[in-house]
Formats: structure tokens, C-alpha cells, sequence
């Protein structure tokens, strides 16, 4: 149950822009200047944060469109006449080393490192073509000039500059680069490749749950992330509610695990979906590298990495879902795989939920909050209302109960400014940019 | 109020069929009710047999283990008798006269009972056709997959420990229970394995110094049965080794039987032979004795694009086909009983939706019309 809490952070919208598809994933760089999203049609639109104001630190930002390309295509896999969608299922940035931006993107089965670069400039004054590019009858030309740069309208191009194919029978479902900025790894259903950025020819397998006999089969990876400072670990989570931290230190394959993290079930709620809903969707590091998240279908679960039996904290985000657990099961909302993330200091998660709902868990003052990503309720500078859902009972006033939510406006990606209290979260249709609002 | 989605259009490449889900689950349901015994106090033919299963606005869960105590269901058509699920254990029921307060502390516990066992069997039932359809896709999603499979194989462990599953495996082979509790999941999940099995070709160049991938393809083919109850696949199997000697005896062959009727990633296995058996003891089957209960658990099977059989496979289908028009000749020797309309289990798990229908005699025809459809859909994908 909401607590009646006034957010004194998120009342600003930035911006909502209509997508042309369906968002897939959400991502902010690591300076938070460009905000990645990734859609269901293979295309990656960057935003990029304005910086004119940057002399007065707490004005309102504008993310505007940056760059757009198609970055992966849809194919045939022929050997099993299957269509691999084309749909991008994570973007990761690189840390940024020169002045080109460099991202990963994946679908299915390919990752792609994309370079981002701006060009303003163009080079004029050729002796031996014009400058629409024809070439100069050579009996014309009776002086020789030295070509120099001039400026031009901003261009932004994206180059795909590597493309890593080949590795994986089944879906990938995460990408994460390593803190060596050398090497990140990939994840799908049942295995786990270390690659080095540079090397696209081969990856390294480091984990492997596909049993010999497929019909043994009984737990898949959900998601998988590098440690945020140490480059030797890193986690994978499962469709059984675990947390796996492998040591690539220990040895080559890291199918034996470091630490396994896993919360005894509790008797007293169990039922035939409890293993449904206790498979983690997203698992996300603290930047802090202290504390890990992780997203069941009804919670959030913050682990200290020192402690393996239990979580320290435990959040729920619509525990009012319990007991439509059965519908929800046949409709496959069940299945949903929603994301979390931390903000820039540790001290709040966000995830989402269905309505086009998303919470905010703030660590420190043990608060929370309802918001509602929605066209009415966001108008420029309009404060966020909190909202709140009602279980069961009578209904109190600006309640919502549990049975008119709208399950097919699902909020599955989130993401947070690394610095700034920004945030991007994704509806089915368009994608909201808030920030708080100070003053 | 917004309701439900019958279907939800997730981000995963969910592209449902019609029917739904819920439909199939329910059509499923009502072919389970039909076998049931039913101890009936007046066999006044309404349309529909037992009560909308409605969610207790105090029970926090859907599914209650069943020794917690829930509000017991009422049985419409007939306010004053319960429905005894076939399986329960023996209970004798009385209905009381007066009707309306049923005071009696066992006919509680066993429309508990029986009542959890009718949900626990629907999501079996809603459970494989879950399964069946996400391999009529085009990329299953291996970790929906997996979690529905381990769903049906923890109903099938609780059915088998409270007893249920053995009666059913025990009337019709007696047999061992291993291969038939694992059957239905693993089954399953070889069939959704099958569209993702190892390449043939993979190009193993790629992986010098590492780990190479299988370059031999581990799952060949697959083929599955849907069962109309909750009876699976090795039930089936056995059943129609059963039949093909005329009598209801356990069967030796059955662990052999079972074995070599799942198809299962066996490198070694060869897939025409295999098929070739399969089919053959469907046709054997089918035209044995349409009207005894084989038929009424009788599947049919679905293979995956395989090359060959496929004629044999029309032929397959045309016979199950036939006899499953003929519901009252499948029913034969078992107290007729109102049947649940399709949509009373929807109804009961969203009740949000407006009141339920009430059914009427002509749902028996409507429902004929749902099975030609879904074997349209199954055969014709």
C-alpha cells in the first residue's frame, strides 16, 4: 500500500515523444548527455540533453533527438526456418574515450558496436573537382590552392563497427560492458560468452546451464552484469529466483559459482505460481558496486553482496497483483519482464508496472511512490500526482481499483540520469522524459 | 472499468490464435468434467453443471493449498448438491434439503476440495495449451517455456501425491509413474526445444580454443500429444498399448512403450522409424474400439514439420477427427451431467467481466463447433 507521499522530485516533464514503435530498451550514457532507446523495428534513436543553460545547473534540460539509424535488420535463420526479430533487446554504452560515442546493440542473436561521430566541418577548395564533386577539366586549372575545412550544418552519423554474430543458439536477453573497457559479455537462455571489443571472430564461453538432456531443463538465465569496478566478477540471475556471482579468476568456465544468492521461500505464499513470479527479470549493480537489484514479478530486492541468504531490503511494487495472479497467468502478463535501475548516488530505485505506473523506492527515507506516465498527467511543469491503487475494499477517493487497471500499458523500461535527477521511462507508445523540479 | 485483456500483446513475440488461451483451457475443462463421476441429486438438464469458480474477495490467492479453509463454491443448476470430483477420496456426500445453508462440515471440505482440484485441473489444463501454442510460433520464448513446463510438472507431483494421478495412471496401466509424470513436461519441452535445436551446420571455426558448440543436432524430432484431459502423454501411450489388447491390463511394455513413443533428443534415435510407430498405433487405436474410454483420452499427435509422414499424418487426424464429433457416443456409460459452457471458467478467474452467461443445451453444439475449429487451427499450422 502507497504511502501518501508529496514527491518533491519528479513533477517536471521534459517531454513525451511518440515513438514509431514499440521501445525496447532504455539507456542513458554515462555522462547522461545522450539517452539511447532502442524499438521494437531494429531502430536506435539518441537523444541528446541541451547544454545551453549548463552556467545555471538546476534549469530545465530538453533532450532532443540526436541521431537515428537501423541498426539491425530483420533475417532468416534458413536450418530452422525461423524469422530472428529484429527487435533491439539492450544497448550499452561505452565509456567515452575520444570524441566519438560508441554503443553496443543487440537483438536476438547479433551484437553490433555502433561509433557515433559528429561532423561539422567539410573540406573545400579541391584543385581536381568541384565542390558538388565533378570533376574540373584539368585545362582550366592554372593556379594550385590548398583545400581547407569549413564549417557546416551539425551531421551526426552512426557506423557500424563491429558486428559479433554467430555466438549464441538462443535469445540474448543481456549485454554488459566490463569496467576494463576490453571486454563485455553476452547472455542468452543458457549461456554466457566473454568478448573482447576488438575481436569479432570468436567470443569465449563462460557459462553454460544447458543440461545434456534438454529434457532436464528447468531453470534459464534471465539476465547477467559486470561488476561496476571489479573486472574479474560479474552475475547472472535465473527464471528460479537465484543470483549466481561467478569469479572469471577462479576458472575458465565459471559454471560454478563464487556466491549464490537466493531467499528461502516463504510457506506461508506459496502456490502453483510461485516460481513464476519469483523469476528475476533484471539484475543491476549499484554504482556504488556494494549492493545489487533485483526485479521479481511483484518486487524489488536490494542484496548486499556479502551476504548471500537474504536480501537487506525488499520492496513491493503491486502487491495488489497477488491474488489475480491466475488471470495474469492467462493473459501471459506473468511472463512480463519488467527493469530496474538505481539513481546517480544509490539512495532510489525506479521500476515499472502495468497502467502506464511506475514506482520509485527511495532507500534512504524508507518512502515510495506511484507516478503515472501519461499525456494528461504531464503536461510541461505540471506536478506529478501520486497515485495510488486500491486492493480491495472501498474505494477511497482518486483511488484506482486493482480491476480497471489497463494491463496492456505496461512500463517494462526505465532508466536514470547517472548525475542529474532525470529520468526516461518508456510507455507502450511514447517515451517520457521527467526531472525534477527545483525551486 | 477497464477489462481484462483477454490476450495480452506482450513484447515477446506472442502471436496468440484464436481461440484463446482461456477458451482452450476451458473447452479442456469441460471435456474433464464430463468424465468425472457425478452424484447428482436431481438430473435437472440445466446448461451448465458447476458454479462459476469465483474468487473469494477475502482469500488473498487465486490457488490455496487446500487445507486452508476457503468460502465453499454453491453449485448452480442444482443449489442444493455439490459436484464430487472423480478423484476425491471417497467421500460420501448428502445434500440437505433446505438447500441453501450447507452446514455440513465434510461437504464442506469437499467442495474445498473438489473445488481446488476443478482450479488445479484447469491450470493444468491452460498450462499445456500454453505450451502447445507457443510452438505454433514463430521463436518461442525459451523462458516461458521453461517456467509453463515446470508449472504442469508441479501440479503432476501434487497430483500424484495426493492421489489423484495414481488413480488415473492406475486404472488405465497401472504403471510406473515416473515416466509419466516426467512425460508431459519433458515432452513439452522437447517440442519447444525443437525449434531451437542445435544447428546442424554451425560453423565451429568460430570457436578455435574455446568451447566448440555441438555441431550434432540433439533434438530431432519431437511430437507431441495434447490430451483433452488430464491425462498425459505416457498416459495416453500406455492406454493405447492398452486397448490394442482389448482389455484394461497393466501393461508390461509400458516404461518401453513410453520410452519409445517420446521422441526425445536421443542423438541415436531414428526419427522415421519412431514415427512410423506412433502413427501406426494411433490408426491401430483409433479404429479398435471407438466407443470404449481409450477414445475418450484418445490424442492425437502433433509433429512438428517433419518430412514423410505427412500423409500419414491427414489419415492420422481424419480418424481421431470422426470420432470426436460424436460427443454422446464418447460419453457412453457415464452419467450425462450438465456441462460447463466454455466461458465459465473466464468468468471466474476475471470477475471483472460482466456476469456470467448462463449456458444452455445449445453450448453442447457451439462446443463441437470449438473443437472443429481448434483442429483446424492445430492441424492446418
Amino acid at each position: 500500500h502507497t504511502h501518501s507521499y508529496n514527491p518533491k522530485i519528479f513533477n517536471s516533464c521534459l517531454s513525451v515523444s511518440p515513438t514509431a514503435d514499440i521501445i525496447s530498451t532504455v539507456e542513458f550514457n554515462h555522462s547522461g548527455e545522450l539517452l539511447a532507446t532502442g524499438d521494437k523495428g531494429g531502430r536506435v534513436v539518441i537523444f541528446q540533453q541541451d547544454t545551453e543553460n549548463k552556467s545555471q545547473p538546476q534549469c530545465r534540460s530538453e533532450y532532443n533527438v540526436y541521431s537515428t539509424f537501423q541498426s539491425h535488420e530483420p533475417e532468416f535463420d534458413y536450418l530452422k526456418s525461423l524469422e530472428i526479430e529484429e527487435k533491439i533487446n539492450k544497448i550499452r554504452w561505452l565509456p567515452q574515450k575520444n570524441a566519438a560515442q560508441f554503443l553496443l546493440s543487440t537483438n536476438d542473436k547479433t551484437i553490433k558496436l555502433w561509433k557515433i561521430s559528429e561532423r561539422d566541418k567539410r573540406p573545400e577548395g579541391y584543385n581536381l573537382k568541384e565542390e558538388d564533386g565533378r570533376c574540373r577539366d584539368s585545362t582550366t586549372i592554372t593556379t594550385l590552392r590548398v583545400p581547407v575545412f569549413r564549417p557546416m550544418d551539425l551531421m551526426v552519423e552512426a557506423s557500424p563497427r563491429r558486428v559479433f554474430a554467430n555466438a549464441h543458439t538462443y535469445h540474448i536477453n543481456s549485454i554488459s560492458v566490463n569496467s576494463d573497457n576490453e571486454t563485455y559479455l553476452s547472455a542468452d537462455d543458457l549461456r554466457i560468452n566473454l568478448w573482447h571489443l576488438e575481436i569479432t571472430d570468436r567470443s569465449f564461453n563462460i557459462v553454460d546451464i544447458k543440461p545434456a538432456n534438454m529434457e532436464e531443463l528447468t531453470e534459464v538465465i534471465t539476465a547477467a552484469e559486470f561488476h561496476p569496478h571489479q573486472c574479474n566478477t560479474f552475475v547472472y540471475s535465473s527464471s528460479k529466483g537465484t543470483i549466481r556471482m561467478c569469479d572469471m579468476r577462479a576458472s575458465a568456465l565459471c559454471d560454478k559459482h563464487s556466491k549464490l544468492f537466493e531467499e528461502p521461500e516463504d510457506p506461508s505464499n506459496r502456490s502453483f505460481f510461485s516460481e513464476i513470479i519469483s523469476s528475476i527479470s533484471d539484475v543491476k549493480f549499484s554504482h556504488s558496486g556494494r549492493y545489487m537489484m533485483t526485479r521479481d514479478y511483484l518486487s524489488v530486492k536490494i542484496w548486499d553482496l556479502n551476504m548471500e541468504n537474504r536480501p537487506v531490503e525488499t520492496y513491493q511494487v503491486h502487491e495488489y497483483l497477488r491474488s489475480k495472479l491466475c488471470s495474469l497467468y492467462e493473459n501471459d502478463c506473468i511472463f512480463d519482464k519488467f527493469e530496474c535501475c538505481w539513481n546517480g548516488n544509490d539512495s532510489v530505485v525506479m521500476t515499472g508496472s502495468y497502467n502506464n505506473f511506475f514506482r520509485m523506492l527511495d532507500r534512504t527515507q524508507r518512502r515510495d511512490v506511484t507516478l503515472e506516465a501519461s499525456r494528461e498527467s504531464s503536461k510541461p511543469r505540471q506536478v506529478l500526482k501520486p497515485r495510488r491503487v486500491c486492493a480491495g475494499g472501498k474505494r477511497k477517493k482518486d483511488e484506482i481499483s486493482v480491476d480497471s487497471l489497463d494491463f496492456n500499458k505496461k512500463i517494462l523500461h526505465t532508466a536514470w540520469h547517472p548525475q542529474e535527477n532525470i529520468i526516461a521511462v518508456a510507455t507502450t507508445n511514447n517515451l517520457y522524459i521527467f526531472q525534477e523540479k527545483v525551486n | 472499468m477497464k477489462p481484462w485483456p483477454a490476450v495480452c500483446p506482450s513484447n515477446c513475440s506472442v502471436r496468440p490464435l484464436a481461440p484463446s488461451p482461456a477458451q482452450l483451457a476451458a473447452w479442456l475443462q469441460s471435456q474433464h468434467t464430463e468424465l468425472s463421476t457425478f452424484t447428482h441429486c436431481n438430473l435437472a438438464p440445466s446448461g451448465r453443471g458447476a458454479a462459476p469458480l469465483i474468487q473469494h474477495p477475502a482469500s488473498k490467492h487465486a490457488y490455496v493449498a487446500h487445507h486452508q479453509r476457503t468460502e465453499v463454491t454453491r453449485v448452480l443448476g442444482c443449489h442444493s448438491c455439490c459436484r464430487i470430483d472423480m478423484f476425491s477420496k471417497g467421500t460420501k456426500r448428502k445434500f440437505s434439503d433446505d438447500g441453501d445453508e450447507i452446514s455440513d462440515e465434510s461437504l464442506a471440505g469437499a467442495q474445498v476440495s473438489s473445488s481446488y482440484s476443478l482450479q488445479r485441473q484447469s491450470l493444468l489444463d491452460m498450462s499445456l495449451i500454453k505450451l502447445q501454442l507457443c510452438h505454433m510460433l514463430v521463436e518461442p520464448n525459451l523462458c516461458r517455456s521453461v517456467l509453463i513446463a515446470n508449472t504442469v510438472r508441479q501440479i503432476q507431483e501434487e497430483m500424484t501425491h495426493d492421489g489423484t494421478w495414481q488413480v488415473v495412471t492406475e486404472t488405465f496401466c497401472g504403471g510406473s509413474q515416473s515416466p509419466s509424470e516426467r512425460l508431459v513436461a519433458t515432452e513439452v519441452l522437447c517440442r519447444s526445444r525443437e525449434q531451437d535445436a542445435e544447428p546442424k551446420l554451425f560453423s565451429v571455426l568460430s570457436y578455435e580454443g574455446c568451447r566448440e558448440e555441438e555441431v550434432v543436432t540433439d533434438e530431432t524430432l519431437c511430437s507431441v500429444s495434447v490430451s483433452d484431459t488430464a491425462s498425459d502423454v505416457c498416459l495416453s501411450e500406455s492406454a493405447r498399448h492398452c486397448w490394442e489388447r482389448d482389455e484394461f491390463v497393466e501393461v508390461d511394455r509400458d516404461d518401453e512403450a513410453c520410452e519409445s513413443s517420446r521422441l526425445g533428443p536421443g542423438d541415436d534415435d531414428d526419427d522415421d522409424d519412431n514415427d512410423d510407430d506412433e502413427v501406426d498405433e494411433e490408426e491401430e487405436s483409433s479404429r479398435v474400439d471407438p466407443k470404449t474410454m481409450g477414445q475418450v483420452f484418445g490424442t492425437f499427435e502433433i509433429k512438428n514439420s517433419a518430412p514423410g509422414p505427412d500423409s500419414a499424418l491427414e489419415e492420422l487426424f481424419s480418424d481421431v477427427d470422426a470420432s470426436y464429433y460424436d460427443l454422446d457416443t464418447m460419453l457412453t456409460g457415464i452419467q450425462s451431467a450438465p456441462k460447463m459452457g466454455p466461458y465459465d471458467l473466464l468468468d471466474s478467474l476475471a470477475p471483472s467481466h460482466g456476469p456470467p452467461s448462463i449456458g444452455s443445451p445449445s453450448n453442447c453444439r457451439s462446443d463441437l463447433n470449438e473443437l472443429d475449429h481448434i483442429m483446424e487451427i492445430i492441424v492446418g499450422s
